[in-house]
């Protein structure tokens, strides 16, 4: 178990990989990658049983899906820092010849991701589809999908919600980054979730709230989602963020969900994050 | 010989993925099956019956049953889907292409009620142009099996190839005329016929009509060098240019539309490694329309009298 102090410690680094990641590529997602920073620090630190020499059935293992694949900067920099593949390999990120694609793939080899995510709304079937694997298995470790709200305006997400309430998938944790931010605006601006609490639970779900932006909070409610496993419902767990978290002049905006930052407004977000494990080398 | 390729009777392609399903079922304790709710269409039921617990319903989603296999095929678990050809490829091509074809995922996608022989359902369900939609994406091998028998035997054989697969069958109850208990190999394209005037690559239902055209054209002297083209992707291009390189010319013959089809695939051959005079039997940059099956290929170009046509306007161009 690692502390809440170590985590915390962890995260800051993490939020300074994923500056990094997108102003060396110049291009990336750090708005929800900040904002999911402290979420995937906790399932990759404390919460996972998790192998990182890595095998793609993950059998026995609990298993992570990022449907909301464009906030790969911080799971790659959460998969590196915990021993998946070399944090000097940060610096590739979405650079020619990379196992670090501009979205998650499987295509280049990349130890951790077990199946592509970028056009939006597919994960969470994927996660039920290795959620059904490890029931026919006698496998009782859990599966875990991040979604992201605007995300959930996919027809394929409520397809999936559906289904796993059906089929009693009750060894799935689903979490919604609910940021209330996408590409065009505010969710409420573009398509209004309306009251999500409310239709995940008359989709016959268990709903759990959490701040995802206070260390103890996650790894509290994460431990009371997986107590809620087994329980012949699958789990959701709302997750309120602030996309940009971390970084004030990035925080509680759209503006950042896809644009990196440039070389003044990355050494003042710096500022912000201490350097805790290390800096990737700069590429050369 | 062609003379010895007869119909032994009829039944449905889809009747032989059930068969083959079932067996294959038995063999692999990997194989799992999802179905759209289209059990009784896709003839699953005998599998269903066998190994509940290794069957799943997804309902009315088939985005939802695609991403359902990739994540079943991740934990290394076959699955197979089951739905129309239709809502197999055009409703799901991006779940096709990130979350299998991209995501190298070992998912059977078993599509049903393929082509005009669909029938009295009209052009909504009566896809054309799903094989051109799936041999483009890297990485899927593509099959159009010709009768009951050789479904079945393709449904068992996919099995034990790694990787996604698109084997695309039909509704009608159709000619059976190769043998039972056959063993598919993929990509081994059939030498049905030896013949030297011409060469026709058929596919799937047109495959027998394709025999019923070489036999009235052996009565006219002229000789087919018939050939089964099973596996579409990838494509047995040593059968092909050898038959080439017999006849000098040749027919392609398909249920789907002549763009981005087998004919494409065969063409793009030819053009690169021997070019030779070439003519499309298939639909022509047009949906279809309710009618039953026969009807239906003879309105839209498919019909026996025109693959005789198509053979006889080749020749005329060497």
């Amino acid at each position: 178990m690692a502390s809440i102090q170590e985590l915390e410690r962890i995260a800051s680094q993490v939020r300074r990989d994923i500056i990094r990641q997108t102003h060396y590529a110049a291009s990336g997602h750090p708005g929800g990658s900040l904002g999911c920073t402290d979420l995937l620090v906790a399932l990759y630190f404390d919460v996972l049983k998790h192998d990182p020499s890595f095998n793609m059935s993950g059998k026995e293992e609990d298993m992570f899906f990022l449907s909301n694949g464009h906030i790969s900067p911080v799971w790659y920099s959460v998969l590196a820092r915990s021993g998946y593949f070399p944090v000097e390999e940060l610096n590739t990120f979405r650079q020619i010849d990379s196992r670090l694609q501009g979205h998650p793939a499987t295509h280049e080899g990349l130890p951790g991701i077990r199946v592509a995510s970028g056009s939006l709304g597919q994960g969470l079937s994927i996660a039920i589809g290795a959620a059904l694997a490890k029931k026919l298995n006698k496998d009782d470790s859990t599966i875990y999908c991040l979604c992201g709200d605007g995300e959930l305006q996919e027809g394929q997400i409520w397809e999936a919600v559906l289904f796993a309430n059906h089929h009693k998938v009750d060894n799935l944790i689903a979490i919604v980054d609910w940021n209330g931010q996408q590409i065009d605006g505010p969710n409420d601006d573009v398509i209004t979730l309306g009251d999500l609490p409310a239709k995940w639970d008359a989709f016959g779900w268990t709903v759990l709230h959490m701040n995802g932006n206070d260390m103890r909070e996650v790894i509290d409610v994460l431990a009371k989602a997986k107590a809620a496993t087994g329980s012949g419902q699958p789990v959701v767990i709302l997750m309120k963020t602030e996309m940009g978290y971390g970084v004030d002049f990035m925080q509680g905006t759209h503006k950042w969900h896809g644009k990196a930052p440039n070389a003044e407004q990355t050494e003042q977000a710096l500022a912000q994050l201490e350097e805790t494990l290390g800096d990737f080398p700069e590429r050369q | 010989m062609l003379q010895d390729i007869v119909s032994t009777g009829k039944k449905a392609t889809r009747d032989g993925f059930g068969a083959g399903l079932l067996e294959v079922g038995r063999n692999n304790p990997d194989v799992v099956a999802l179905c759209a709710d289209l059990v009784g269409s896709l003839k699953m039921q005998d599998f269903i019956d066998e190994f509940p617990e290794r069957f799943f319903q997804v309902g009315i989603s088939e985005a939802n049953m695609m991403g359902i296999a990739a994540g079943l095929a991740t934990s290394g678990k076959i699955p197979y889907t089951g739905t129309f050809a239709n809502f197999s490829t055009g409703r799901v091509y991006d779940q096709l292409r990130q979350s299998i074809a991209y995501s190298h995922k070992n998912v059977k996608v078993c599509a049903s009620h393929a082509g005009l022989t669909l029938g009295e359902d009209g052009a909504t369900h009566q896809i054309l142009e799903d094989i051109g939609m799936t041999k483009m994406l890297p990485g899927f091998t593509v099959i159009n099996p010709c009768d009951y028998n050789q479904t079945k035997a393709a449904t068992i054989a996919i099995a034990e190839h790694e990787g996604p697969v698109y084997l695309r069958f039909g509704r009608p109850g159709w000619p059976i005329f190769t043998p039972e208990d056959q063993t598919f190999e993929i990509g081994k394209a059939l030498h049905l016929a030896e013949g030297s005037d011409v060469s026709i690559f058929a596919t799937g239902h047109m495959v027998w009509q394709s025999v019923e055209a070489a036999k009235e054209l052996a009565k006219e002297g002229i000789s087919v060098d018939l050939i089964n083209i099973h596996t579409i992707k990838p494509l047995d291009e040593a059968a092909v240019l050898t038959s080439l390189a017999k006849t000098g010319c040749a027919v392609t013959a398909e249920e789907h539309q002549i763009a981005g089809g087998l004919g494409g695939s065969i063409a793009q051959l030819a053009a690169n490694k021997q070019p030779v005079p070439l003519e499309f039997v298939g639909v022509n940059d047009s949906f279809g329309e309710s009618g039953k099956p026969i009807d239906l290929l003879n309105k839209y170009g498919l019909g026996v009298s025109d693959v005789v046509a198509a053979v006889k306007r080749v020749l005329d161009r060497t």
